[in-house]
């Protein structure tokens, strides 16, 4: 009796350890978020022309420290703009409110972030704040058009020169 | 052609009845789980034993991941990646894959050989003659409990899988941990997850129903217990490999 007793217990641990995984893996490693770190702390918004490949969860981060996520995009049709809000964890409540945020990319294949600059206003941002300056991410596409283009004025330039 | 004939004929008639054997297991599944009991001991056999070598090959597995992705992606400059992309091999492939083959070397085989033996020293015949049926009281319980333990012992392989990417390329090699696992979240889905779950579950169907097919149908020796036993690992190697491919080439 002991002994089916002591099987049982072990069984019973190893099938809710099995279970322990699932959830750290459908919770930890997806970007499903069941609220667990939403606790506390306020939102921000702020509207840019063009988000890039930005998605809902990407770090918000001031001097490379991440400070809060992006919690939903969405489209104002009124303004034709990209409005993205973000969550700031409640403990970094003092960012100035003239800051501004910029959609930035890390490293070369990295995904896609928006990175806060402070500035010097001594009002901090308060819950549903918004940034007033805010840089687009850059398309490469875009980049390419305008080298492209800069570099045919300069030819055209000297070739009237030459004349 | 005599011989191609009567070998495909062979085959097919195997895999004839394997199916037959599978629908006779699962017309008992709802009386073996009255007998919960049986099952929970089966499911202590199959995966409580096996969570040992599955934790320590789940370990180095991820480890090595780490090493080789760190060397791959630091070549192109994106060893942020390194999250994503082991995540990502060790839910959809490496994990199942390599815990079926771990789960059919521990518990297939000493399912094959328990139940061969029991053949071979007439155990299943005296409890036909009690009129207990063998099906109900040995091949049902174990399959359920092979079922059961192969989905937790893939999860379970998957988690450590990642613990050992973290400790070789957060710890050892510098990637930022930060990057590591926000990349990770960042395009890792639950679906790549269910995937895993999936297979591991197709899986242990595959390496139970096997394992007591062999252990069930060897013949009454020694020998024919080893040959059973040997069968077990061999098929489901196979099987699980080709399985794999499929799973994949549907849900992909």
């Amino acid at each position: 009796m002991q002994q089916t007793r002591a099987t049982e217990i072990v069984t019973g641990a190893f099938v809710l350890f099995g279970f322990a995984a699932l959830f750290f893996l459908v919770t930890q490693i997806t970007n499903k978020d069941f609220s667990v770190s939403n606790n506390g702390g306020y939102q921000l918004v702020a509207n840019f022309e063009n988000i890039g490949s930005l998605k809902v969860g990407a770090p918000v981060s001031m001097s490379g420290v991440t400070v809060g996520r992006v919690e939903s995009i969405a489209y104002d049709q009124d303004a034709y703009k990209a409005v993205v809000r973000m969550h700031i964890s409640s403990q970094y409540n003092r960012i100035p409110d003239d800051s501004d945020a910029s959609i930035m990319t890390a490293g070369l294949l990295g995904g896609q972030y928006i990175g806060v600059t402070a500035g010097g206003s001594d009002k901090y941002f308060k819950d549903g704040g918004k940034f007033a300056v805010v840089q687009d991410a850059l398309v490469l596409e875009n980049l390419i058009n305008q080298l492209v283009a800069s570099f045919a004025g300069k030819k055209s330039d000297s070739a009237e020169e030459s004349k | 052609m005599r011989d191609f004939v009567s070998g495909l004929s062979s085959i097919v008639a195997n895999i004839g009845a394997v199916a037959l054997f599978l629908f006779r297991i699962l017309g008992q599944v709802p009386q073996a789980l009255l007998r919960f009991r049986l099952v929970v001991h089966q499911v202590h056999n199959a995966g409580a034993l096996s969570l040992v070598i599955v934790m320590t090959c789940g370990l180095f597995v991820g480890m090595v991941l780490g090493l080789q992705g760190y060397d791959l992606l630091q070549r192109f400059g994106s060893e942020s990646s390194l999250g994503t992309g082991a995540a990502l091999a060790l839910a959809k492939e490496l994990g199942p894959v390599i815990t079926a083959l771990l789960f059919a070397g521990r518990a297939g085989t000493s399912l094959a050989s328990e139940i061969g033996l029991m053949r071979a020293t007439d155990q299943l015949v005296a409890m036909e003659i009690m009129a207990v049926d063998p099906f109900r009281r040995v091949v049902a319980p174990r399959f359920i409990g092979g079922v059961i333990a192969m989905p937790l012992l893939t999860m379970i392989f998957i988690a450590i899988g990642i613990f050992g990417v973290q400790l070789i390329g957060v710890q050892q090699l510098g990637v930022d941990q930060g990057t590591f696992w926000s990349q990770m979240r960042g395009s890792v889905d639950v679906d790549d997850i269910m995937q895993g779950l999936i297979k591991g579950v197709v899986f242990g169907i595959a390496c139970s129903l096997i394992a007591v097919y062999e252990g069930y149908t060897a013949e009454p020796t020694a020998e024919g217990v080893g040959r059973a036993t040997t069968r077990t690992v061999v098929n489901s190697a196979v099987l699980i490999l080709i399985l794999d491919y499929m799973i994949t080439a549907v849900m992909l």
